[in-house]
């Protein structure tokens, strides 16, 4: 019973104890009510005001991208004014109502009222809509005579890329789109991303939009309650991308377009000595303005369906068999090895006898036949057979390291663009690791004359002859301004250098890395050599570019043509020896052609490759030969330009 | 010879049905369904991740708090240590197994839910409390040697949660247990020695406080020393909650949370959004609801026999009062920002499952209230 009553009063106790904790509570939220009383009815006033005042937006302006501009400082690539079309979305009280006026007043179709809603399905509440990126004068005059119907609207003046040369340099340039979700990972334009802002998408303005692509600037407003913009509070102004300088001559550049309008080709002509690349053409070319605003369909399936292939860069993403232009490098590997004397005869006797190895027939292009050829004579004809057998002496492997030593087997501009080949120099090695096969004496043989597994592109064929034309010496090949070469110290340095002194340590031959502006040769007289070989080939009768020369010194070039098979010659193609234009465009040779101008103290290499345009001699030497008239004639102007320029720095 | 026999209660399941607390479940869903409104209008109205991650949750921790509502409070009483214990336990897995976010250790994952003991230590702790004080006789409880007992039962998980660093779940728990204690009848001069040894101490408590929970603290007497930095989120929540009016802006109008200026609205600051949204008005409703919530569960207390079920309900309506008055208090600016979520509201498992095994408990208490449990 004790525990029965001590239980009551536990109960009581609990439940005493409980109402004063409930009477507690009750006070506190009575505090908290009157907070909220405090806070919401009698400072209400106050905390609307500072609710409206606390939101200060920004607006990001767009920048303006770098101009791209050549060698003479001609714009390439500026921003040009176009008139554009915004729509403020939170100051638009029915979307489409506002559209449907827009579209009758400028004319949008269904697809592109589509795209509109799609691209506002993605946008914040209060952010801009682009409905029109580029609109004519008369959508722009149209627009602003209905402005007061259209709620929202905002006709703007901005800029756009424009590149004044079009389809000259498609190639060199790039343009510009807008930014992919892949773009926006990149730190640059993460960095300094506004909505609406273009990215490069190919060449230069791709691989440095870090420097053109300039700093965003900040407009900030003090917005009201409905989120409208009362007043401008702040301004931080856009800084432009920088100046990026090319190395182009843009009057070579067009000329070198010129000569391959119509044909599918590269030209490529780079200084030997300072690395310098004037002109990069490829043929054919697109309009890159075209992208700058989304290119339309129709353009868009006219590029992408041309045979030729527009959108491919020739001159570095094209690979070719180098064909007879390798030749040169074959004879002076052979030489710097000491594998043959160059008075070694030997005969060619045309396609009733070819050359044999192992029961494998290999014929010399000439049908009846070269006769008794010595080294000089067979670079100058071009002989097959000579070259079949030095190769067989040579082998693949020392071919190779010189092949790679002079610039072929990786690509020449670096990381610039994203689509250049390194393009290949086969060895045995190699054939074992990719192929996974042993390597054949008959496949070293017809990678004597530039066929088979070698692929190169025009421009290592154009920097290869230009460390052959500068006396054997590495130069460092590049289409933007280098700021940190001294162009006359590195041409003061190559020319007094050309030692005529064999270098006697014993891995000189082995495959070693060279530094830039120091001698890949071995003996000065095999370079001389070939140099001279060369010249024959194009100024001596029976060359086989005789018709091309120049007698005038000033304009005298030295070359190799080349004619590269696109597919295996037959017996039967043997016998019925057609003409180019009787064969289907398609399997008609590549014609190639590579020199260097002026022979005597050279400056310029040049190589000319022409898609299924038969022979060398007749589809690519002619070419090169009227453009290196065209680069010496300039020739004058670049230097002093170019020394004007470094003496400013 | 006076022991109390467990009162053989054969409830029918319709005895069952008939004495669960409608009142109690329709406040539930009230809130629950606010809360659902509230959420989708942090994500700008848009019916996305937290939103749907909540509804989830309210549907699968409410269905768990029905099917736990019939489990017998005498097995509540039973397992009330274990209960505590294995809330002591995962306090002592996160120290060792842990996974962290913005600086502190709270959470266990268990791969469906990143669990936090602490939550579920609030509860933990009320109920091992309450089964501690049922057997104790009156004349006992003001003798030390029951005290001291409590006193490091509560000392041990508040000292592990303030390690994690976690001062507002820390602070809630000590409340609840020391509620509990006050209504187990502890004489009031023990209270108010240790509040005036609490005022004393303040200086050396705030020299070991970690330096983000100091400057909490200093921001919160003076919000301008720091309006961008620690003072932001008080002095946001305030224009917003200002600006709602009696009104309020208008549900998804919220501007000051639209915009973004409102940091963790989805939980800690949702009666801040919902105050903007719905002004006054709807600000004292949701007030009135708590309070609605907070009298059914004293009222089950009310009519339980056992002194189990009136101290646990009692203390859990103290526990539920506590954790609005705080957050609320908070938001206003009436309190440092010490990270506390408003019950049911907030976004977030562990709260809510603690929450609502809080309520099945309370629910339980209401289905068996005749029943009668052995002291020993």
């Amino acid at each position: 019973m004790l525990n029965r009553g001590r239980n009551i009063e536990k109960g009581r106790v609990i439940t005493r104890r409980m109402f004063i904790l409930a009477a507690a509570k009750i006070l506190l939220f009575a505090g908290i009510s009157s907070r909220l009383y405090n806070l919401q009815i009698s400072d209400r006033e106050k905390y609307e005001i500072l609710s409206d005042k606390n939101r200060i937006r920004e607006w990001k302006t767009p920048p303006q991208r770098g101009i791209i501009v050549d060698n003479f400082n001609k714009v390439l690539a500026s921003n040009d004014r176009v008139f554009q079309l915004h729509l403020i979305l939170d100051e638009i009280n029915d979307f489409d109502v506002t559209i449907f006026k827009i579209k009758n007043i400028i004319g949008l179709d269904q697809f592109q009222i589509k795209k509109l809603y799609k691209k506002k399905e993605r946008l914040k509440p209060w952010d801009t809509l682009v409905v029109s990126d580029n609109l004519t004068w008369e959508q722009f005059s149209k627009i602003n005579l209905y402005l007061h119907e259209l709620e929202g609207a905002k006709p703007v003046l901005s800029t756009s890329r424009f590149y004044p040369y079009a389809n000259d340099l498609a190639h060199i340039v790039g343009y510009v789109g807008d930014a992919s979700p892949k773009d926006l990972e990149k730190p640059e334009i993460k960095e300094n991303f506004v909505p609406g802002l273009k990215v490069g998408k190919y060449g230069i303005e791709n691989s440095q939009e870090k420097m053109l692509i300039g700093n965003y600037g900040i407009k900030r407003y003090e917005v009201n309650a409905s989120g409208k913009r009362i007043s401008q509070i702040d301004y931080i102004k856009e800084r432009q991308g920088n100046k990026v300088n090319l190395t182009i001559d843009i009057e070579i550049q067009k000329y070198a377009q010129e000569l391959l309008k119509g044909k599918a080709g590269s030209i490529c002509a780079m200084d030997i000595y300072t690395g310098e690349v004037v002109t990069m053409a490829s043929s054919p070319t697109y309009d890159p303005n075209k992208f700058t605003h989304g290119i339309n369909q129709k353009d868009w399936q006219e590029i992408k369906n041309n045979p030729l292939k527009p959108l491919i860069n020739k001159s570095i993403a094209g690979l070719y068999s180098p064909g007879s232009t390798f030749k040169p490098l074959v004879a002076l590997a052979a030489l710097e090895y000491g594998i043959l004397d160059p008075n070694k005869t030997i005969r060619c006797k045309g396609h009733k006898h070819p050359y044999e190895l192992y029961g494998v027939k290999y014929h010399c292009w000439k049908k009846e036949g070269h006769g008794y050829m010595k080294l000089r004579n067979a670079i100058k004809q071009s002989c097959d057979i000579y070259f079949y057998e030095m190769a067989r002496l040579l082998g693949v492997d020392k071919l190779s390291i010189i092949a790679k030593r002079y610039g072929l087997g990786t690509n020449v501009l670096g990381d610039l663009y994203n689509d250049e080949k390194n393009g290949l120099v086969p060895d045995t090695k190699w054939k074992r690791r990719a192929l996974e096969q042993s390597w054949y004496l008959g496949e070293t043989v017809i990678n004597g004359i530039g066929q088979g597994y070698i692929q190169t592109t025009p421009l290592q064929l154009c920097l290869m002859t230009a460390q052959i034309a500068n006396g054997g010496y590495k130069i460092k090949p590049h289409i933007i301004k280098d700021e940190s070469i001294n162009y006359k110290d590195v041409i003061n340095k190559i020319k007094l250098d050309q030692s005529n002194f064999p270098l006697h340590e014993k891995n000189y031959l082995d495959d070693i890395k060279v530094e830039f502006y120091q001698r890949m040769y071995h003996k000065k007289s095999n370079i001389n050599f070939v140099l001279d070989a060369m010249f024959g080939s194009t100024n001596e009768q029976y060359g086989t570019s005789y018709k091309s020369r120049y007698d005038d010194p000033k304009y005298q070039f030295a070359g190799k043509t080349g004619t590269s098979q696109v597919r295996r010659i037959t017996d039967l193609d043997r016998e019925l020896d057609l003409d180019t234009d009787q064969i289907e465009y398609k399997k008609r040779d590549h014609a190639l052609y590579v020199a260097f101008a002026p022979y005597k103290d050279p400056r310029y290499a040049i190589s000319v490759i022409i898609e299924h345009g038969g022979s060398g001699s007749k589809a690519a030497a002619p070419l090169a030969s009227k453009l290196i008239k065209r680069i010496i004639d300039r020739h004058k102007l670049r230097e002093q330009f170019n020394n004007g320029n470094t003496s400013l720095a | 010879m006076l022991r109390e026999r467990i009162q053989s209660s054969n409830y029918s399941f319709i005895d069952k049905l008939r004495s669960i607390d409608y009142l109690l479940i329709l406040l539930i869903i009230a809130i629950g369904s606010i809360s659902v409104f509230a959420i989708y209008s942090t994500e700008g109205g848009k019916f996305s991740f937290y939103t749907k991650n909540h509804i989830i949750r309210l549907s699968v921790f409410f269905s768990l708090f029905l099917v736990l509502s019939f489990v017998r409070v005498s097995t509540w009483y039973k397992n009330a240590y274990l209960f505590y214990i294995v809330g002591l336990v995962l306090l002592i897995t996160v120290l060792f197994f842990g996974i962290s976010a913005s600086g502190a250790t709270r959470w266990i994952n268990l791969y469906f839910l990143n669990l936090q003991p602490s939550e579920l230590m609030k509860i933990a702790v009320i109920i091992c409390f309450a089964r501690y004080y049922h057997r104790i006789q009156s004349s006992d409880i003001q003798s030390y040697k029951f005290l001291i007992q409590p006193i490091i039962l509560l000392i041990i998980p508040c000292y592990l949660v303030i390690q994690q660093p976690d001062l507002g779940t820390s602070i809630l728990i000590a409340g609840s247990g020391i509620a509990i204690i006050w209504l187990a009848g502890l004489n009031i001069k023990y209270f108010v020695y240790s509040g005036l040894l609490l005022l004393v101490s303040l200086p050396f408590v705030i020299s070991v406080l970690k330096p983000y929970q100091k400057s909490r603290i200093l921001t919160f007497f003076n919000p301008d020393r720091d309006p961008l930095g620690a003072g932001y989120q008080i002095i946001q929540s305030k224009i917003a909650i200002g600006s709602g009016g009696f009104f309020g802006k208008g549900y998804l109008k919220g501007t000051q949370s639209y915009l973004e200026f409102l940091p963790e609205k989805h939980t800690d600051f949702i009666f801040t959004l919902f105050s903007e949204e719905f002004g006054f008005l709807g600000s004292i409703i949701l007030l009135l609801l708590y309070i609605l919530l907070i009298y059914r569960i004293i009222n089950v207390g009310l009519v339980s026999r056992s002194f189990f079920a009136k101290l646990y309900c009692f203390g859990f309506a103290t526990a539920i009062f506590l954790y609005v008055f705080v957050n609320i208090a908070m938001v206003l600016g009436m309190l440092p920002i010490v990270g506390a979520p408003l019950p049911i509201m907030s976004y977030g498992g562990s709260s809510l499952l603690s929450i609502m095994l809080g309520l099945s408990i309370v629910m339980s208490c209401k289905i068996y209230n005749q029943e009668q449990i052995s002291v020993y």
